[in-house]
């Protein structure tokens, strides 16, 4: 069969393990995603894995320590004038970044559908939950660090490596988050000033920043459940 | 075909999934809250993790409507992190061991966080 017939006949194409020799064997783009989508999941993919590489040590270092680990749920309770609710910014933390990740979902599907102002706005919308998701990280440092005297090599209540763990993952968790505000506001920009119209009106590049928004949420849900809730 | 069509998917999908992940976020955080121990609570933050991961992967970053050779591109290297968990629990088991044979039991004094 020639390449043409393949090409044209895209509805024909086989689906499920028919489909991936087919879409491997053929001479042409593999996944049948625009090649800016296939980048960003293959960036996605080396991300994954530094992640797991710090989860990884933080697993090991926990295990390893002969010393108690300090009790998250106490260590990041927040009091409101009464006792201290166990968690509670982590959990606002949570909620938050679930809710950006809801509207980054509507600015894709709005971005689809052509409709510039409204993916523009859920896009800023996201940026602004995303900015104020690293401004409680920013507060809970500072809790950590002055109130509670956690240090890299330190702290009082428990193994020393918790430290070095928290402030590397929840760090370069929150550094994700930061890039990612950039990144959506370059983008969010360009969608409100027709940057995307000059080139054939394709909306793609939302998706894609969405996929990264995306994959800091789910990184923080394996946060939240191996180093907070554990 | 020229352009690609798109991940275009209802609204209605992304409102229940988006419902969905409050949900059982809310379940996840009720596991410190209630002060579920040990296996339970192991068990319970892992399901609930898997959960909203999947859904996070499947809907909002469209996996479940991609091709088979993209999932499995994307989806399958992951898998290896297992060998490297299970190798370091090894290993970290190990080095707890010889820690107490060489150094002893600890003796730090935890103080409580203070508020």
């Amino acid at each position: 069969m020639s390449e043409a017939v393949i090409g044209s006949a895209a509805t024909l194409e086989p689906g499920g393990t028919p489909g991936v020799v087919h879409d491997f064997s053929r001479d042409k783009q593999v996944f049948g995603v625009p090649w800016g989508k296939a980048m960003m999941w293959i960036f996605l993919l080396s991300d994954t894995f530094i992640f797991s590489c710090f989860l990884v040590s933080y697993m090991t270092v926990r295990i390893s320590t002969t010393d108690p680990w300090p009790v998250p749920s106490e260590v990041f309770a927040l009091s409101f004038g009464g006792d201290p609710i166990p968690l509670i910014l982590i959990a606002i933390m949570t909620f938050i970044l679930i809710t950006s990740s809801g509207t980054m979902a509507m600015a894709v599907n709005m971005g689809y559908r052509k409709d510039r102002n409204k993916t523009f706005w859920l896009m800023v919308a996201t940026a602004i939950l995303g900015a104020s998701f690293v401004g409680m990280q920013a507060f809970e440092w500072t809790k950590l660090i002055v109130d509670e005297g956690v240090r890299p090599w330190g702290n009082p209540m428990g193994a020393a490596q918790f430290g070095s763990s928290f402030f590397m993952i929840t760090g370069f968790h929150g550094m994700h988050v930061t890039a990612g505000v950039i990144y959506l506001m370059v983008v969010a920009t360009r969608v409100k000033t027709g940057f995307y119209e000059k080139r054939g009106g394709n909306y793609e590049i939302v998706e894609i920043a969405g996929l990264y928004w995306h994959f800091v949420d789910l990184v923080w849900v394996f946060i939240f459940a191996f180093f907070y809730l554990w | 075909m020229a352009a690609e069509q798109g991940q275009q998917h209802p609204i209605k999908i992304y409102l229940w999934i988006w419902a969905l992940l409050f949900v059982v976020s809310f379940f996840s955080y009720m596991v410190d809250y209630l002060h579920f121990e040990g296996v339970t609570r192991w068990t319970l933050i892992l399901i609930f993790m898997f959960v909203k991961a999947g859904f996070i992967v499947a809907i909002f970053m469209h996996m479940q409507w991609e091709r088979l050779a993209l999932k499995l591109a994307i989806l399958g290297p992951p898998v290896a992190i297992l060998v490297l968990i299970g190798l370091m629990a090894l290993e970290g088991d190990y080095v707890e061991d010889t820690r107490i044979e060489y150094y002893g039991e600890s003796t730090f004094q935890p103080e409580s966080p203070h508020h």
